[in-house]
């Protein structure tokens, strides 16, 4: 392993002028999450009988468990196809998960109506409707969001049994050696429960029948989204490693995350031609050439997937640039394909339309705002980011 | 790592083995068929004069407040169903025709909604009639997501909303399970029977006077079938009535054959775990002893 190799706490002050940029728009954001939760949905959302699903669930939990899918994919190839080079990338990618996750978690408290009532799904199995889709949602991403915060809990071990005397050094000296000796079977549910959920994000809209448009709704639905969070997952990979790299000053695994391209790139690309094959298979090539919102959407979707993937393909993958592009392309390409799915496609008649409101998508860019605070904090503060200061920096 | 790797193509392609071998088994997800003592609902729109007093008896009968939201707020009005409004009486008009339509929940035999529920709050309980739980619901919406006709409704003017919908007026005090809007219409246009009865009966009508209806009982078997029944005029399609042509196979079918033959017993996940774990287990031997970190 290179020097490279060990994680190490960032350091520096936290509270610079970005973070408390940041840290404003949440505030602005936590303060209508109350406002939300006093006078309902109704007041706060577009939502509708006929689009009872919104930015919320399309976008902060779709979408924002599959841009969090990083520690799952890493996991896959470091753990299962045994590429133990890649290591160094693991502990960031679980850091973007569990934050990803948590923040879907917190989401899907501000849209569901009845929020206490989500409580008494891990504790009533005898309620449970092994038929639903969504409880197999939300169990796993329960369980998987305790799961990655366990998964990571040895950064923060290692960083308090450095420090001094006391609690935290207490607690770490107790559960380290357990966490290090559950990790296979931890390691294990981590991969399953990802596979399992995100497959089911897709299947859940299989049940809006012919409320989904024909060229999204297909019974390869949950194939689709699997295969689909997993390119994400490696792009946000390399995005996050772009931009970390940037913003902290530190050596970029530009080569690490070339070879990683490659796999990255075969993965989207197989989506793509998945996606395509489906519709013609299914016989439904009259709808890729109708030239309404649909087609357009859907060349969108497939256009920005192909040409992230040749470029991670062809030699562009190799610069930082070219990485820094062809992951932008591929995650908007999977985020665009999880907000058609769930609203551009979805159409419950001609009465009904929907547009998040600003009070909506000023909670959503607070949950973001939230996150990228908690990440900030915790790489700073914990092992987590690998690579020492870089050249360029220490001039 | 040729090892590694082999035994997790075999392994995988086990799992494979048993996902495709489930879904064999679930293609054949039984039809469900409505219980022997269904009840049900005849809308037949020849018959309805429109005079909305099924909107009044269902208000009434469910404790519904008006909705004034449109208009001067002195006239109940709904302009569709909502969270104020179980039933409901519409107008299409076209081309030198016009009929009266009545939208309620349409009580599935194999409800979408009902599929899609986590907890069972939405269940299909004594006569097959879709009612809802509140004491189970967390208020995801899924059902409005999931369900053919747009039929459930939420409060969602409220902090702490339900979910409105008709329930065949189960929850009636005076007369449990007795629909207020079938009791009052005074025309017949809607009637209330058993779901054998009422299908034998909009046969009779189709039979005895087939130039006056559309050629077919919706609900008979569309989405896996309703009981609710309807009978539309000649000339009229059900689509233009609101009701889509959802084909025979019921709603949820194509979801619950991929879920159930991915998770039957779950086998397929304990499958895969296994398999993880072995994997990462020899992986993880093999780096400590110093082999095999990269391939």
């Amino acid at each position: 392993m290179s020097a490279h190799a060990k994680a190490q706490p960032v350091g520096g002050p936290i509270w610079t002028r970005g973070f408390r940029l940041i840290t404003a728009l949440f505030a602005v954001s936590a303060v209508l999450m109350i406002w939300r939760w006093i006078v309902g949905l109704g007041a706060a959302t577009d939502l509708s009988d006929g689009y009872p699903w919104g930015l919320w669930i399309a976008f902060d939990v779709v979408t924002g468990t599959a841009l969090g899918c990083g520690g799952y994919a890493m996991a896959f190839l470091v753990y299962i196809f045994n590429k133990g080079r890649y290591h160094p990338l693991v502990r960031p990618a679980v850091l973007t998960s569990a934050l990803g996750y948590t923040m879907a978690a917190l989401a899907i408290n501000l849209d569901v109506g009845r929020p206490l009532y989500i409580y008494l799904i891990p504790i009533r199995p005898s309620w449970w409707n092994l038929n639903s889709a969504l409880l197999e949602v939300a169990l796993c991403v329960m369980s998987y969001v305790a799961v990655l915060w366990i998964e990571l809990s040895p950064a923060f071990f290692e960083r308090w049994e450095a420090g001094p005397e006391g609690f935290l050094k207490k607690l770490s000296a107790t559960f380290h050696p357990i966490v290090k000796k559950l990790m296979v079977p931890l390691l294990a549910v981590g991969i399953l429960l990802p596979t399992m959920h995100q497959s089911s994000l897709g299947s859940l809209m299989l049940l809006a029948g012919k409320k989904l448009h024909g060229l999204w709704h297909t019974p390869l639905l949950p194939l689709l989204f699997l295969i689909s969070c997993v390119g994400m997952g490696y792009a946000v990979v390399a995005f996050e490693g772009t931009l970390a790299a940037r913003v902290f000053h530190r050596h970029r695994e530009t080569s690490m995350l070339a070879s990683l391209g490659k796999v990255t790139g075969a993965v989207v690309m197989g989506w793509a031609v998945l996606r395509l094959l489906d519709i013609v298979l299914r016989g439904k090539v009259g709808l890729l050439f109708s030239f309404d919102m649909y087609g357009f959407f859907f060349w969108l979707e497939v256009a920005l997937s192909i040409v992230g993937a040749l470029m991670l393909l062809s030699g562009s993958r190799h610069t930082e640039a070219g990485q820094f592009v062809a992951s932008m392309l591929i995650v908007s390409s999977g985020v665009l394909y999880r907000i058609d799915t769930y609203l551009v496609a979805y159409n419950p008649g001609p009465n009904w339309s929907y547009f998040p409101t600003v009070p909506e998508q000023l909670i959503t860019l607070g949950i973001v705002a939230f996150e990228i605070m908690l990440y900030v904090v915790l790489v700073k503060t914990f092992p987590i980011l690998s690579g020492g200061t870089s050249a360029r920096a220490a001039k | 790592m040729a090892t590694n790797r082999r035994a997790l193509l075999k392994g995988m392609a086990a799992a494979g083995a048993v996902v495709a071998s489930g879904v064999t088994t679930a293609e054949a997800r039984a039809r469900k068929r409505a219980p022997a003592d269904a009840i049900g609902m005849l809308y037949d729109a020849t018959l309805c004069i429109g005079c909305k007093t099924c909107v009044v008896a269902c208000k009434q009968a469910n404790g519904l407040p008006p909705d004034t939201s449109r208009g001067d707020g002195l006239w109940d009005a709904p302009d569709d169903l909502n969270s104020k409004t179980k039933n409901i009486i519409k107008l299409y008009k076209g081309e030198g025709r016009q009929s009266f339509m009545k939208a309620q929940c349409m009580h599935c035999v194999d409800p979408s909604c009902i599929n899609a529920c986590m907890m069972g709050s939405l269940e299909k309980r004594e006569y097959g009639v879709v009612t809802w739980h509140g004491e189970r619901c967390t208020g995801c919406r899924y059902c409005g997501v999931a369900c053919p006709y747009g039929i459930p409704t939420y409060e969602y003017d409220k902090a702490f909303p339900a979910v409105v919908k008709c329930e065949m007026c189960a929850q009636r005090k005076d007369k449990p399970f007795k629909p207020a809007c079938c009791e009052i219409c005074p025309v017949k246009a809607v009637i209330f029977g058993t779901y054998a009865d009422l299908l034998v009966e909009a046969k009779r009508r189709l039979a005895e006077h087939p130039d006056r209806y559309e050629p077919k009982v919706f609900g008979e078997t569309d989405g896996g079938g309703t009981q609710v029944l309807y009978l539309s005029a000649a000339g009229i399609p059900f689509d233009k009535l609101g009701l889509p042509d959802l084909g025979p196979e019921p709603v949820p079918q194509l979801q619950q054959s991929i879920q159930h033959g991915i998770y039957q017993g779950f086998i397929a996940p304990a499958a895969l775990f296994a398999v993880l774990a072995g994997v990462i287990w020899r992986n993880r031997k093999a780096a400590a002893r110093g082999e095999g970190v990269d391939s």
